[in-house]
């Protein structure tokens, strides 16, 4: 197996992903209005009770949510996988020579049109509603990529469920699980000041926080060097710890059946 | 070039409880077909998945083109071509789409790539069909497009997994055809069927699988002449020349023919024997309504070569 083949699998496989978005664009739907109907509840519902006014809940927000919207995109990873097991096409992938870990990776490349499309829509929704970065464009594209890049270490762990769970349904149920204690139990939606000491504590390790914070730096101005250093640690904690436990469940998933 | 493609020896797997390999010896000769036949859950599928890399023996070896399926697999996949039981292709993605995906997955540049999905296309019929989703496609032409995706590498040995089940009778005789082909052009094919007439008109030797375990093998001809019989039935113009006609009938065949109203059904060890009947009745002037030479079924073929072993056995 040389490098460029495998590079190319990996490719293929991504590229199957995007044509079917090009196919079926309404698999994006979720990707797009989801950012604008939960910004638009937050920020009306409670951002008045929050932080005093709509506006100023607004900036506090949307770097928040532009995590907890990859978070969630990232679920479609584990999703698909699931599904091309259960249909079979994994066996014919598999029935070829390709290198274990291509079908895998190719999962996680094919995601990444989602999530730009996310970011996308959310930082568009956002401004239409009045949000003002207040660093420049290099800080923002900068916290656009560390969304992503955050997203798809974290993608490692729904390839992992992907693997293990017997059916989609499962995934999608796991998944909200586990992203919701993630995403509210940290600082996307509230300062942690008010949260009890256990919580605060919770929060306060919580990965999702430092890519708040990170987000929140790079956007709006405030301390960007450790936050971003310690998401870049979990990142590649994620992909250290998951990517070769997903290989191994893969490899003796493809055996025993 | 080796002589034997396939050859695989006291293949166990256990799922739990259930046994579906229990001791499988087989070998297919290099550019003959193999047909893998058996009922419902007899172990056909998990065969063909040991010996297409996709499941690990418990016990037992085999090999593809000499090279180990478990030690080797990576070998072995560079020689192989699987369609398996259900089509394994992506239905999002057009016809077209899914060769390509095989072909850039296989390392063929991007235009032959293209070439290759266009020539398979053309060759199974679906060149019309090509740029349309896969969902919206027949069940004939799912197997088509997935017997397809299993040849883009021209693969020296090819695995088909029941590849006619579902097929309208046209269907099935274009799917022949196609296998022939492939054999003409010197691939090794191990097919699985339920139907004997299917092992029948492909393969050059039959494997006989029930309950994860070989109950016979041999070529085609050499089962059926174990088997002996077929059963000739009939059905007389006249009710009333029923009688007459059995024993005519029984003089001809030399057995006692059954009957059930005015239908006659008798054994025959030979098809030549049919208008040999035909004639005697015509002289005696009993005219014929119906009649047919039964093969016999699936069913028949089982309960006599299983109890042959086991009588063989005792
Ligand atoms: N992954 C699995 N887990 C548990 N049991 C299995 C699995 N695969 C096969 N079996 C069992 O092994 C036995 C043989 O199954 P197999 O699919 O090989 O039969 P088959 O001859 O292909 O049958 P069919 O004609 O219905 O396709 C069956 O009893 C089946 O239930
Ligand atoms: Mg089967």
């Amino acid at each position: 197996m040389t490098v460029s083949l495998a590079v190319t699998q990996c490719a293929t496989l991504a590229w199957r992903g995007i044509v079917k978005i090009r196919r079926h664009p309404a698999t994006l739907a979720d990707v797009i209005f989801g950012p604008a109907i939960f910004l638009v509840l937050f920020v009306y519902v409670f951002g008045g009770a929050i932080s005093g006014s709509t506006r100023e809940y607004l900036q506090f927000v949307l770097p928040g949510m532009l995590g907890l919207m990859t978070l969630l995109a990232t679920m479609g990873v584990g999703v698909a996988l699931n599904q091309d097991i259960e249909k079979g096409i994994f066996d014919r992938i598999r029935s070829l020579p390709t290198l274990r870990i291509a079908p895998l990776v190719g999962a996680i490349g094919g995601d990444i049109v989602r999530q730009v499309v996310a970011i996308a829509a959310l930082l568009g929704f956002g401004l239409a509603l009045g949000f003002r970065f207040s660093t420049g464009p290099l800080p923002v594209l900068a916290a656009c990529a560390l969304a992503l890049g955050f997203a798809l270490a974290l993608s490692w762990v729904w390839v992992l469920l992907g693997l293990l769970l017997p059916n989609a349904q499962a995934v999608q149920g796991l998944g909200a699980v586990i992203i919701f204690p993630l995403s509210f139990a940290s600082n996307i939606f509230v300062p942690t000041e008010t949260m009890p000491g256990w919580l605060a504590a919770f929060a306060e390790a919580n990965p999702v926080g430092h890519l708040m914070e990170a987000l929140r730096g790079l956007m709006l101005g405030g301390p960007v060097a450790r936050p971003v250093l310690i998401t870049l640690l979990w990142m590649a904690g994620f992909v250290a710890v998951f990517a070769p436990l997903a290989l191994r469940i893969y490899r003796r998933r493809s055996l025993t059946s | 070039m080796q002589k034997l493609a396939i050859e695989a020896y006291g293949l166990v797997k256990r799922y739990g409880d259930v046994t579906a390999l229990n001791g499988v010896d087989l070998t297919v000769e290099a550019g003959t077909v193999l047909g893998l036949l058996g009922p419902n859950g007899a172990g056909k599928t998990t065969a063909v998945r040991v010996l297409a890399t996709l499941t690990r023996p418990d016990a037992g070896s085999a090999a593809v083109l000499g090279h180990d399926v478990t030690r080797d697999g990576h070998r072995v996949r560079q020689f192989i071509g699987l369609a398996g039981q259900h089509a394994s292709v992506d239905e999002d993605l057009t016809g077209r789409h899914n060769l390509r995906l095989v072909g850039r997955l296989l390392g063929l540049s991007r235009r032959d790539t293209a070439a290759r999905a266009a020539t398979l296309l053309d060759e199974f019929g679906l060149a019309d069909a090509g740029d349309r989703p896969v969902k919206t496609y027949s069940g004939g032409m799912r197997r088509r497009i997935d017997l397809a995706a299993s040849l883009v590498n021209h693969p020296r040995v090819v695995f088909l997994d029941e590849p006619t089940t579902g097929l309208d009778p046209v269907a099935r005789g274009a799917l022949w055809d196609r296998i022939r082909a492939l054999v003409a052009a010197g691939t090794t094919v191990l097919l699985t069927t339920q139907y004997l007439e299917e092992a029948d008109a492909l393969a050059d030797e039959i494997v006989l699988v029930d309950h994860g375990r070989v109950a016979a093998r041999g070529t085609p001809t050499a089962l059926k002449r174990r088997l002996g019989t077929q059963t000739l039935d009939l059905r007389l113009a006249d009710p009333a020349r029923v009688d007459d006609a059995a024993a005519l009938v029984a003089a001809v065949v030399g057995a006692v023919p059954t009957r059930l109203g005015e239908r006659l059904s008798v054994p025959v060890t030979d098809g030549a024997m049919m208008p040999a009947v035909v004639r005697r009745l015509d002289e005696a002037g009993a005219e014929i309504a119906e009649i047919a030479l039964h093969l016999p079924s699936l069913d028949d073929v089982f309960r006599a070569l299983t109890t042959t072993e086991a009588s063989v056995a005792a």
